[in-house]
């Protein structure tokens, strides 16, 4: 195997295809047999294990045919390939349709599909290679398909996002939009929004920024802190509050912007885990680890969402001479999220076309050059900082009149981590890719919560896949802002 | 340190003028008490030896360093702007445009953009800061549109406004030199300065390149400061030299006086006295005349 095998001839080394199967299989039963196959049991006084160890040899049998299936491929031996995993993906989903999937090892429906849906991958591409014998994907030839895609996405956003928009506007009236549904809408819309805002920190200027939930968790106190102390209402504390963090993100800018890289990120690190600490430590003020309650509801633009409003006032369902439900209440935040969202989109969206945005994308791809344009590096950087923050505060303030309560546990640093997850997963700079990412990383986890304790490893999982598959994020390509040619025509990529 | 002193008299009226400029990293003087004047469309070009200090100088004019001693006085219509006391971006503003040696666009961004890029303080106090722009008020509009039509002029100049819209990073590597020198050119500056703009060019390319920078000095009339070892391109374009050897002025005058110098021929070709140019220098030193 020292030279290249091309794709015509036909050379199967048993040993070494046997070797490295018995790799693959060797190290999933590493991998399972402790995670997989002890399972502990709270029993009356004290712990129980049971044992899975059917389970982790299933996986490992499932591992090893299935390298097999592609070392096969690789040899040329597609034919082999496509009927053994055309006949396992019939019988496993002939047996999930059926609902006799009890008798197999694995009891997670989602784990189930999960293994057919590989089995049907295999047989597609034993297909594709019979189909054209030569057509072995290549990585960088499946990275060019991948790019495909992601200009596709970036030319079809012209229809695509008033279709996503139109989308989001009828979702809480779709049949299957229950309380559920609406209430993860409503989160995966927050992410979004804080990944837009992130996106113009991380994605347009470049500044690697780990503490972004301090932002969020300074408009989430400065709302709360507003409207409980001053009696101000939703609507005139977001801005404030989005002001606030703005504020906030300009202090810190101003000491730390000089840095650059890994020494901006860790400042940044540490000024997020500041902000908490000292919203669990300064009591009178934060009301420490116990949080803050009672944070006023939005109304409807001073119509309460409440079934019997103060004396004198009219609540929501009265204004409209609707029934009382709770549900509407939670249409509304929707709503409100979606349009705050796309306020930041639409913001983003223009900036990136003028003089500013065009610094910051400059100065992400090189600082000595901007200063030798004339450009103020420190200026341009903490318009950025300040601007992402802003938009961080103000989903904060939007949080905190959600939850109605709360507290620093809510501002951890896995919170930056996500919303940086979603920028980079997404494809930095993409304001698209920043919407699959958040379906993805908080839809997906919602959705996976059958698979219980293991939910997570099932997302460490995809995150691993995606920085295999797409390394630079899921749709990162940028178009100029501005052309000189009007023809349209996208470059070839390479 | 006759020679010096006649050479600041001379430059009294000059664009740039260089006072006793001294740079010392620690114990080492990389420049030592450098005086030279940069004139109004003219090319003054610096050389020396490799190590002579050259690029020094220049991260020094640019802002990049704080010099030791001396300063940098550029004379403009409304008067004297003192550099040494500005910061980077300021010295920009305040014309003096640059390019590096290794070359430094926006690579990722498209060729369009790199030259609206440079354009930016204009473009940032037309769009008020950004909220005219956010409004798409008229008067921003028509800034803008006065932005791309000097990238346009500048584009046609270099030859590439049919790849306008392709990343500058994808430009050959040619391209990507007179990219650079057309974005400085953007930020409409009064001294061009220009840190071997012909470093990897081809013979073909450097002949273009002496042709764009004797357009840039006679249509645009600006003053430009050249530091270059490819003697061809010195030599046939350069109205003033200026030489340096271990941070030390060694020589100045025109081209043909430099080239004559016994110092310069010692500098570059050794300490033995009288030594005879070899034939392929002699030959690079007078393709200029």
């Amino acid at each position: 195997m020292a030279v290249t095998t091309l794709p015509a001839q036909r050379t199967l080394d048993v040993p070494a295809v046997l070797k490295e199967c018995g790799l693959a299989a060797f190290v999933a039963f590493a991998l399972a047999a402790p995670m997989v196959g002890l399972e502990t049991l709270p029993l009356t006084g004290g712990l129980g294990i049971n044992t899975r160890f059917g389970a982790v040899a299933y996986a490992a049998v499932l591992v090893f045919f299935g390298r097999l299936g592609f070392a096969l491929l690789r040899a040329g031996y597609p034919v082999p390939v496509l009927i053994a995993s055309l006949v396992f993906a019939a019988v496993l989903i002939s047996l999930l349709l059926t609902g006799a999937d009890q008798i197999l090892p694995f009891k997670s429906l989602i784990l189930n599909w999960f293994i057919a849906l590989l089995a049907v991958v295999i047989t597609v591409r034993a297909a594709w290679a019979l189909h054209r014998p030569t057509a072995e994907m290549a990585a960088r030839e499946r990275e060019n398909v991948m790019d495909r895609v992601g200009i596709a996405v970036l030319r079809g956003a012209r229809w695509l996002g008033p279709l996503a928009i139109a989308v989001a506007i009828a979702l809480p009236f779709l049949p299957f939009a229950d309380r559920r549904f609406l209430d993860l809408a409503i989160l995966v819309m927050t992410y979004v929004m804080l990944g837009w805002g992130l996106n113009i920190v991380v994605g347009l200027a470049g500044l690697l920024d780990l503490g972004y939930v301090a932002f969020y968790a300074v408009g989430a106190y400065s709302f709360a802190l507003l409207a409980l102390h001053f009696d101000l209402g939703f609507w005139v504390s977001l801005p404030l509050a989005g002001l606030m963090a703005a504020g906030a993100g300009v202090l810190l800018g101003f000491p730390v912007l000089r840095l650059r890289g890994d020494y901006l990120a860790i400042v940044t690190l540490g000024f997020g885990e500041m902000i908490r600490i000292i919203l669990v430590n300064w009591y009178s003020f934060t009301n420490g680890p116990d949080g803050l309650s009672g944070i006023p509801r939005p109304s409807f633009f001073g119509f309460p969402f409440t079934r019997r409003p103060a004396e004198g006032t009219m609540s929501f369902h009265q204004l409209f001479d609707v029934d009382f439900a709770s549900i509407q209440r939670i249409i509304f935040l929707y709503y409100v999220i979606l349009v705050l969202a796309l306020v930041t989109n639409m913001f983003t969206l223009r900036l990136r076309k003028l003089p500013l945005g065009r610094a910051w994308e400059a100065l992400r791809e090189d600082e000595v050059a901007c200063r030798s344009l004339g450009i103020n590096p420190t200026n341009t950087k903490l318009t950025a900082f300040g601007i992402g923050a802003m938009f961080a505060g103000i989903a904060g303030s939007f949080f905190a009149t959600r939850q109605g309560f709360i507290s620093p546990e809510s501002f951890t640093f896995i919170e930056s981590a996500i919303i940086l997850s979603i920028v980079v997963l997404g494809g930095m700079g993409s304001q698209i890719g920043v919407v699959v990412a958040a379906i993805l990383l908080i839809g997906m986890p919602e959705w996976f919560r059958e698979l219980g304790q293991f939910r997570m490893l099932a997302f460490g999982a995809g995150m691993v896949l995606i920085m295999i598959w797409r390394p630079r994020g899921l749709l990162a390509h940028r178009d100029p802002t501005i052309r000189l040619n009007r023809d349209g025509d996208f470059e070839a990529p390479g | 340190m006759s020679a010096d002193a006649t050479t600041v008299t001379a430059g009294d009226a000059a664009l740039l003028r260089v006072e006793h400029l001294t740079i010392r990293f620690g114990g080492l003087i990389a420049v030592d008490d450098l005086s030279f004047a940069a004139q109004d469309r003219e090319i003054t070009a610096l050389i020396g030896p490799n190590g002579a200090g050259k690029t020094t100088v220049f991260n020094c004019l640019t802002g990049f360093y704080k010099p030791s001693v001396g300063r940098f006085v550029l004379n403009l219509a409304d008067g004297p702007r003192y550099l040494e006391r500005m910061e980077g971006f300021d010295i920009a503003r305040a014309g003096v445009a640059r390019t590096f040696q290794n070359i430094r666009l926006f690579t990722g961004m498209s060729v369009l953009e790199n030259l609206l890029a440079a354009q930016h303080n204009k473009l940032m106090r037309a769009s008020f800061f950004a909220l005219a722009g956010l409004l798409n008020l008229r008067s921003y509009r028509r800034a803008e549109a006065e932005a791309v039509e000097l990238a346009r002029y500048w584009l046609d100049r270099i030859g590439l406004s049919d790849r306008a819209d392709i990343n500058a990073g994808n430009l050959p590597y040619g391209d990507q030199r007179r990219l650079e020198i057309a974005r400085a050119m953007c930020i409409e500056p009064v001294l061009l300065c220009l840190d071997e703009p012909a470093a990897g060019l081809n013979v073909r390319e450097s002949a273009e390149l002496n042709a764009l920078l004797a357009y840039i000095r006679d249509e645009h009339r600006i003053a430009l400061l050249l530091i270059e070892h490819d003697m061809s391109v010195v030599m046939e374009i350069s109205d003033h030299v200026v030489v340096l050897d271990y941070g030390k002025q060694i020589s100045a005058g025109s081209p043909a006086e430099v080239r004559k110098d016994p110092a310069v021929i010692r500098a570059y070709l050794g300490e033995e006295e009288d030594a005879e140019l070899p034939p392929i220098i002699e030959k690079d030193l007078g393709e200029g005349s």
